[in-house]
């Protein structure tokens, strides 16, 4: 099967500078008009039923890249299995619900708490879990997933327990650009934002000495500490980096939808999203990104067969990764070789 | 430079595979540890590479106790090691393994062309291949990779871990010979374990005897070359590579 990742990064490096402006903007000028895709003919087939298109956009396509983004960090980069990253999500979600509702804060407020949070509490998991390696510490993060949901389920004074939080605000406007029910395609951009965010500090980590780090430690951790890499420190970066993009994910959903539960934040959450990551192409942001949007869009694409869904979409699982173990768009195996060559 | 290996023990969980050795790596000495599989060489290594812990005895390193301090310093301090079975970065090019080399540094940029420079002199075969991926080169080539990705990080002294494993006569011979030369003219001191008395013997000063995790025999390796138990147990009828 071609390598649609190889030819892509080729066409790409045949680009000028202006081409390569020219096509970033035009994407992103694309994506941003995906709102109103659903309601222009030629494009109306991407019309979700059920659920509005553009509110699919935001949840679950627009939230699950981001996160997917974030765990591809633990997962991709690093190589540490995390099975409980939805704790972040909920830790993010609960702290602008909490602050929002009981302490009138704004999400824009929120937003650097509930990052701090979720990056407190990666620390506190990573600091024991990360001493431990592959299926160990899988099970430890699923645990930890696990024990957020339930401590939440169980703070009834705090949380609101089973029943959750109702009432929270959605974000004040920026720049004229009202955050309401009546505009979902104002989150779907400020999500947009949030996601080329995380890419840039993804690909600035990944040339620079984190990702070097990060590297080595993926392919022997063992060696990579003969190389004088901080093993536990470098895996705690990557661990706390991503709880904060699943943190940040968090605040924006929770001032989205409004009102919050536990439910929200169950293990299969936590394992959709390695799905994505795992499906676009496990540690190439580009794969992940499409891996994403696919995963988060087809099963409210195909609602209408309803009760036969879940079985197309384990079916489509199936097949595609047996046609593409790698998944969809694969990351380079030797990072950066082509270009050596050429010089 | 002078690495002192005191009473050593290692376990694993309740199994004591190093009971209380000694060893003495002087300035600018090739010392090899020869012994058969599972005699305790590469836990040996590891533990003064850091990656096992010491559970009695001491590691000292220039008269200071080491055994406390975590791998990833250790390599500051002056300590290499190119670990068994090629342990290289399959996935990343020549290049990118030998600058893992000097990841801690601090001198890395000013200092990373001269020391690729050294080791492509040693190793021409790295130069022609440096866009490569590691994973991709012969066992030879990711040997020579190993032993030079631990040179970037310019040791006091450098461990070996079997490096003649799984190659080539030839090669084998080749190895040998660069290390030599590493010793003589970078005038980096050695700690070679081998399996390969024979080749290890001829190009080292001295060697320690490993067996089920004790030091059974401590000589210059020259006598041992000739010593009769040694030429049974680990020379055969002592022609040839050893093995």
């Amino acid at each position: 099967m071609i390598n649609i990742r190889d030819k892509g990064a080729e066409i790409w490096e045949n680009w000028n500078r202006p081409t390569r402006v020219i096509f970033v903007l035009s994407t992103i000028t694309i994506i941003a008009l995906l709102p109103f895709a659903a309601a222009w003919g030629p494009t109306s087939f991407l019309d979700t039923p059920i659920t509005s298109f553009k509110n699919v956009l935001v949840y679950p396509v627009g939230m699950f890249v981001l996160m997917a983004l974030g765990l591809n960090i633990v997962v991709g980069k690093s190589g540490l299995l995390d099975l409980g990253y939805v704790a972040f999500f909920a830790i993010g979600a609960y702290s602008q619900a909490i602050l929002s509702t009981s302490f009138g804060w704004s999400t824009w407020e929120a937003l650097p708490v509930g990052i701090g949070l979720a990056m407190v509490s990666g620390v506190l998991l990573g600091l024991p879990a990360l001493r431990l390696r592959g299926d160990y510490l899988a099970i430890i993060t699923l645990g930890f997933g696990e024990i957020v949901r339930i401590v939440i389920l169980n703070s009834r004074k705090v949380t609101g327990g089973p029943d959750g939080i109702a009432g929270i605000k959605n974000p004040p406007a920026i720049f004229g650009l009202e955050f309401d029910l009546f505009h979902p395609e104002h989150f779907f951009w400020l999500v947009g934002v949030m996601v080329l965010l995380v890419i840039w500090m993804v690909r600035r980590f990944t040339v620079r000495r984190p990702g070097r780090a990060w590297e080595a430690i993926r392919q022997d951790e063992d060696v990579a500490s003969l190389m004088g890499v901080n093993t536990l420190v470098y895996k705690l970066w990557s661990f706390v980096i991503g709880a904060a993009v699943g943190g940040a994910g968090g605040v924006l959903y929770a001032s989205k939808v409004m009102v919050i539960s536990p439910d929200m934040f169950k293990f299969e959450v936590s394992v959709l999203i390695l799905a994505c990551v795992v499906f676009g192409g496990i540690g190439n942001i580009w794969g992940v990104v499409l891996g994403a949007s696919l995963l988060a869009y087809i099963p409210d694409r195909i609602r209408f067969i309803s009760d036969a869904r879940q079985v197309i979409f384990g079916l489509v699982l199936i097949i595609m990764m047996n046609l593409r173990p790698d998944g969809l768009l694969p990351r380079k195996k030797r990072e950066k070789i082509s270009e050596k060559r050429k010089k | 430079m002078r690495l002192e290996i005191k009473d050593l023990s290692v376990h694993y969980g309740k199994i004591e595979a190093i009971k209380g050795i000694s060893i003495v790596v002087n300035q600018g000495e090739i010392v090899t540890l020869i012994g058969a599989n599972g005699a305790g060489k590469t836990t040996t290594l590891k533990t003064i590479s850091g990656l096992r812990k010491v559970s009695r005895g001491a590691i000292l390193f220039d008269g200071q106790d080491i055994s406390k301090v975590p791998a990833y310093e250790r390599v500051d301090l002056g300590i290499s090691q190119a670990p068994e079975g090629r342990g290289i970065f399959p996935g990343m090019s020549v290049l990118e393994n030998l600058e893992m080399g000097k990841f801690n540094r601090k001198d890395r940029r000013s200092e990373m062309k001269e020391d690729l420079n050294r080791v492509y002199d040693l190793f021409p075969r790295l130069k022609e291949r440096s866009g490569q991926a590691g994973g991709t080169l012969s066992g030879g080539e990711q040997q020579m990779l190993a032993i030079g990705r631990a040179l970037m990080a310019r040791p006091k002294v450098l461990l070996l871990d079997e490096p003649s494993m799984g190659l080539a006569p030839m090669m084998i011979a080749n190895i040998f010979q660069i290390i030599t030369t590493i010793n003589t003219e970078l005038g980096t001191t050695i700690l070679l374990v081998e399996q390969n008395a024979q080749q290890a013997l001829q190009r080292a000063h001295r060697a320690y005897v490993l067996e089920t995790g004790k030091i059974v025999k401590e000589a210059k390796a020259s006598d041992l070359l000739n010593d009769p138990e040694v030429r049974a147990a680990y020379l055969g009828t002592g022609a040839g590579t050893g093995h």
